[in-house]
């Protein structure tokens, strides 16, 4: 006996995440408790997702990690590497050749299709925690449809800053009823939440899942007159030439230059490589 | 025990069981949509369907229900055998099995807690067989609508009124599963 059970987490503790991702995905948007296990790796380097892919892939499954967008960052290469020593399954760059995601602050520019399942990665999953420490009162915020604090919050940023300054994280609410963090997605990927793809939000630390299934109303908080706006760098990648994309801000020499690229890794490549194609 | 009890597991419980969990996600996350689920083989009269999702999603750690036609001593001992889940009354279960004609009324059911909606039955329903037609139904997991040849309709809208309490439905004939959360608005077919 030297291997791993096929994806490293034993068979009970397995059925009991998959047990609070049925509830998730039949309560969207709510928090489920879940009995969150050490994972080989620390908390905060995303062991709430790693658990929920442990217990969502299998053998036939097509993996890609990514970490803001990118494939090729410390966190997403040794986590894509963990899944592949203890699950044996490939594992791409492609989004569209994955049929699970597992993600960390970003959500591909590429649509996702209905075979496929976006796994995020969340440091803080209730999104009333900074207005309110104690997971009690949350809790009956939460019961109580009671989420005038968080309305209290998106407020006083405009009364400060002239404008929501909430950038990330921002604050969705799903189906009409709950209140849920998107994870420290930047808000420009706020729309893409109402997608064909299952998403599944894995919070190790604080022992939470929450999912969406496809096509779930999901709708990120404003008002009226300050209506919500999904913002970005205002720049084209200066690699790919995107007008469309999340930007990352990249320091380049130590006279203060800098670039603007796609943070999606994978999108910013097949632009290049598409481009290259049609100069040729 | 009979020897029948030992048999009709998973034959390899870590892929067979990641391979059912994945179908009853999709059936789950996407009411109306059919799935086939195949892994285990129940005594009779449980589905191929019922004993897979039974297999896949209970342990010591889940109370379950066996209604009336499935509440007999070769499912019973096969339950016991393969999961451990204690078998207790339907009230306190997390899981229930029962065929249609067994089930209702619903008030029976955990619907859970304001706080904790998740503490809740799940009830696995055998049903004749599943079509896409019939009930309309609507919400998460549903682009614009999709159709299940529900058994019936009122108790499914009252069960939708109370979300976010509830109980989630997975409805399985022979090898075939479909999923009904708490969060799909059922209507009559017009």
């Amino acid at each position: 006996m030297n291997e791993y059970n096929f994806a490293y987490l034993d068979e009970q503790t397995k059925r009991m995440i998959r047990r609070a991702i049925l509830k998730g995905l039949a309560i969207p948007g709510y928090q489920v408790p879940f009995a969150s296990r050490e994972m080989p790796m620390p908390y905060g380097w995303g062991t709430g997702g790693v658990q929920v892919s442990a217990a969502t892939l299998t053998p036939e499954d097509i993996f890609k990690v990514i970490d803001q967008g990118a494939d090729d960052t410390t966190n997403a290469i040794s986590i894509r590497k963990f899944f592949q020593k203890v699950t044996g399954i490939k594992v791409t760059d492609k989004t569209i050749d994955a049929t699970v995601i597992q993600t960390r602050h970003r959500i591909p520019e590429t649509s996702l299709t209905e075979d496929q399942i976006l796994v995020y990665q969340v440091p803080i999953p209730e999104p009333l925690r900074f207005l309110e420490p104690y997971e009690t009162e949350t809790r009956k915020m939460h019961a109580l449809e009671e989420y005038g604090l968080m309305y209290v919050k998106l407020y006083e940023d405009i009364s400060r800053h002239g404008a929501i300054a909430t950038s990330y994280a921002y604050p969705v609410k799903v189906e009409g009823r709950y209140v849920m963090d998107p994870s420290p997605i930047p808000k420009f990927d706020n729309p893409k939440m109402e997608m064909a793809a299952i998403q599944i939000f894995g919070a190790g630390r604080e022992q939470r899942i929450y999912a969406l299934p496809p096509y779930t109303q999901v709708v990120s908080l404003d008002f009226d007159d300050y209506p919500f706006e999904a913002s970005k760098a205002d720049h084209v990648c200066d690699i790919c030439g995107s007008s469309d994309t999340y930007l990352d801000e990249v320091i380049v020499d130590d006279q203060g230059g800098r670039i603007f690229v796609c943070s999606d890794t994978d999108f910013c490549a097949a632009q290049q490589s598409a481009a290259l194609e049609s100069s040729e | 025990m009979a020897e029948a009890a030992l048999k009709g597991g998973f034959e390899n419980p870590p892929i067979d069981s990641a391979r059912a969990f994945r179908r009853i996600t999709n059936a789950m996350a996407r009411p109306g949509k059919i799935e086939t689920l195949v892994g285990a083989t129940p005594p009779p009269p449980m589905s191929v369907a019922a004993g897979t999702v039974l297999l896949t999603l209970c342990d010591p750690d889940t109370s379950l229900a066996l209604l009336e036609t499935l509440n007999n001593q070769e499912i019973r001992d096969w339950v016991t055998f393969h999961t451990g889940a204690p078998i207790v009354s339907a009230q306190r279960a997390d899981f229930v099995f029962g065929a249609w004609d067994n089930v209702r009324p619903f008030q029976t059911y955990k619907t859970g807690e304001a706080q904790y909606p998740d503490r809740s039955a799940t009830l696995v329903i055998e049903w004749e067989e599943l079509k896409n037609r019939g009930a309309h139904l609507q919400g998460p997991g549903i682009k614009d609508i999709a159709f299940l040849n529900l058994p019936s309709v009122q108790p499914f809208v009252e069960n939708a009124a109370l979300f976010p309490l509830g109980i989630d439905f997975l409805f399985c004939s022979d090898d075939q599963i479909a999923g009904l959360p708490r969060s799909t608005k059922v209507s009559e077919s017009s």
